[in-house]
């Protein structure tokens, strides 16, 4: 019998647990070429700001040792441009799309959302509270429990829609933000958001990045990401989205073992644009061999 | 566009740690143009990580061949890589030469490892068109000439063609082109690319240029490759995917 790979957050229903994460799947058109979108779990839209960000100059990019440092800047079109241009392609497919909000400003964030909502076809938000590459907003945000907890109920209050907070990893206790977002009526968190790094030119002695610091992500971070996933899970009463270098099928399982309900794959993308078809196949055949009827199953199922 | 595994072929070392790579890809071999690039992984494991672009340097047949150096970790692998062994290809990518359009002669202006995407021009368009080389390197070891016709030569220093930047001796040789329909197609480091605008604004000759920057994804997803619109600097452009040629008029170097 075939395995049941749906999984809810809130009362979202995903067919499966593999989510692509804000800013590697674009608006979607791009993946469309390489990938069947209505396969996939759901798309997590690049971050959307009030008015369109032109992002930071170039270089934005950096690899590393298993992993790369971005500093993209948080480019995107802007709100109105994402309804008139990108929501028309976004509908024709049959998942779920979650709309990622960044923004420089309370106010701003409560805007975005009071917009976005009545698009039909987004079906829930990712609140970014945690970019480490733009000089307002972003981790300014994500480093503060208290602006965590103020912007969870303020986007609640303008949307019936679940409401995901993507947790920044630079801080000391992620679970105290986990639980914050948990008491303000936020629906899940995802974990993790890149960890600051940089990266300098050995003989020009400056930095590879334009930004100086940026995002780092890939299999370099994953540990980290368990870590911060088992710590969310054992402390607060709240679903987890799992995040950070999934590369395959056996990362998934760890992730939603460790705690995760559903899971984001986001560096992958760029490398095989065609990852998360393998990986819904590899989870698919590891329950039928595990015997694992439903994949919910083993969300927090770790053995400590 | 293609993501596949496909077989190397032959790996040549040319002078100067240059190498040619050959791979076999009919269906690539067959649709991709001058210009345009291939995202490759050079290696299955997670270090390095992301694919390394390059721009298509020649065709032969069914044979893609690809033109790099030895610049870090991903390269020395590529290099390393032996006959038989599959390589993983994203492809092709980008936006290519206009071989078309008004002009008769073809003026390539390249520095250094810049040289890469002519070969397989000057292969498409050689029939039709006359084509004159200016090939410019810091020294004589940097003067690359694989495939390339028609070759003058500059370096930094002097010790091979004249001495100077080659745009500089462009412009020493570019009078023989007066009532010519030419157009001139570079590419080469970026210090390089800022002088040939200015040279082809000044003397309005049509120009397009190939152009670089670090990237991930190679097709758009990343946003990792921004380069300055000249028409509309509220947003930039993406190297990989508006690009890699542009109209030199098009971004600001």
């Amino acid at each position: 019998m075939k395995p049941d790979l749906s999984v809810h957050i809130g009362n979202l229903k995903f067919r499966n647990p593999i989510l692509l994460a804000s800013g590697t799947v674009g608006y979607g058109n791009e993946m469309s070429e390489f990938i069947d979108l209505n396969t996939i779990g759901g798309i997590v839209t690049k971050s959307l700001s009030l008015k369109p960000r032109k992002g930071n100059p170039p270089q934005r990019i950096v690899e590393t040792p298993a992993g790369m440092l971005n500093a993209i800047g948080l480019q995107n079109v802007g709100v109105e441009e994402f309804i008139r241009e990108k929501i028309p392609f976004l509908e024709k497919f049959d998942v779920p799309l979650i709309c990622n909000i960044a923004a420089s400003t309370y106010e701003e964030y409560i805007e975005c959302t009071r917009i976005l909502t009545k698009e039909e076809t987004i079906k829930a938000f990712e609140i970014n509270v945690s970019c480490p590459n733009v000089k307002e907003g972003g981790l300014q945000f994500g480093n503060d429990v208290k602006a965590v907890g103020k912007i969870t109920s303020g986007v609640k209050a303008v949307t019936d829609k679940p409401v995901i907070i993507k947790l920044s990893p630079n801080v000391s206790y992620i679970s105290e933000f986990a639980k914050v977002v948990n008491e303000e009526g936020g629906d899940a968190v995802s974990a993790i958001n890149t960890l600051v790094g940089t990266s300098f030119n050995i003989n020009t002695r400056k930095p590879k990045i334009y930004n100086v610091n940026g995002g780092l992500s890939g299999p370099a971070i994953k540990p980290i990401a368990l870590a911060k996933v088992l710590e969310i899970k054992q402390k607060v009463d709240i679903p987890v989205i799992g995040i950070g270098g999934i590369m395959n099928w056996r990362d998934v399982i760890e992730f939603m073992i460790v705690g995760s309900s559903a899971v984001q794959l986001g560096t992958v993308n760029f490398i095989d644009p065609t990852a998360a078809a393998k990986i819904i196949k590899g989870i698919e055949d590891y329950c039928l061999k595990q015997g694992i009827e439903r994949i919910s199953e083993l969300t927090g199922s770790y053995i400590i | 566009m293609f993501i596949t595994k496909v077989p190397v072929k032959e790996i040549i070392e040319l002078e100067n740690h240059i190498f040619i790579i050959k791979l076999f890809s009919p269906e690539i071999a067959s649709i991709i143009q001058p210009g345009e690039f291939l995202n490759v992984k050079v290696v299955d494991s997670n270090y390095p990580l992301l694919r390394r672009p390059f721009s298509v340097c020649d065709v032969e047949g069914d044979l893609i061949c690809l033109m790099f150096n030895i610049l870090g970790e991903g390269t020395k692998r590529l290099a390393s890589r032996n006959i038989g062994d599959y390589i993983d290809v994203l492809g092709p990518l980008g936006n290519g030469f206009n071989l078309d359009g008004n002009f008769d002669i073809a003026i390539i202006v390249a520095g250094g490892l810049g040289v890469a995407p002519f070969p397989y021009f000057i292969k498409k368009i050689k029939n039709s068109k006359e084509i004159f080389s200016f090939i410019g390197g810091k020294t004589d070891k940097d003067i690359i000439t694989y495939g390339m016709n028609n070759i003058t030569v500059s370096t930094d220093d002097g010790s091979a063609g004249t001495k100077g930047n080659v745009v500089e001796l462009l412009e020493l040789n570019i009078k023989q082109f007066e009532s010519k329909q030419i157009k001139i197609f570079g590419c080469g480091p970026n210090v390089m690319l800022r002088k040939l605008k200015e040279f082809s604004l000044t003397h309005n000759i049509d120009c397009e240029v190939s152009t670089e920057c670090a990237m991930a994804c190679g097709f758009g997803i990343c946003q990792g490759c921004p380069i300055e619109s000249t028409h509309h600097p509220e947003k930039y452009l993406l190297v990989c995917k508006n690009g890699p040629v542009f109209n030199i008029k098009d971004v600001v170097l």
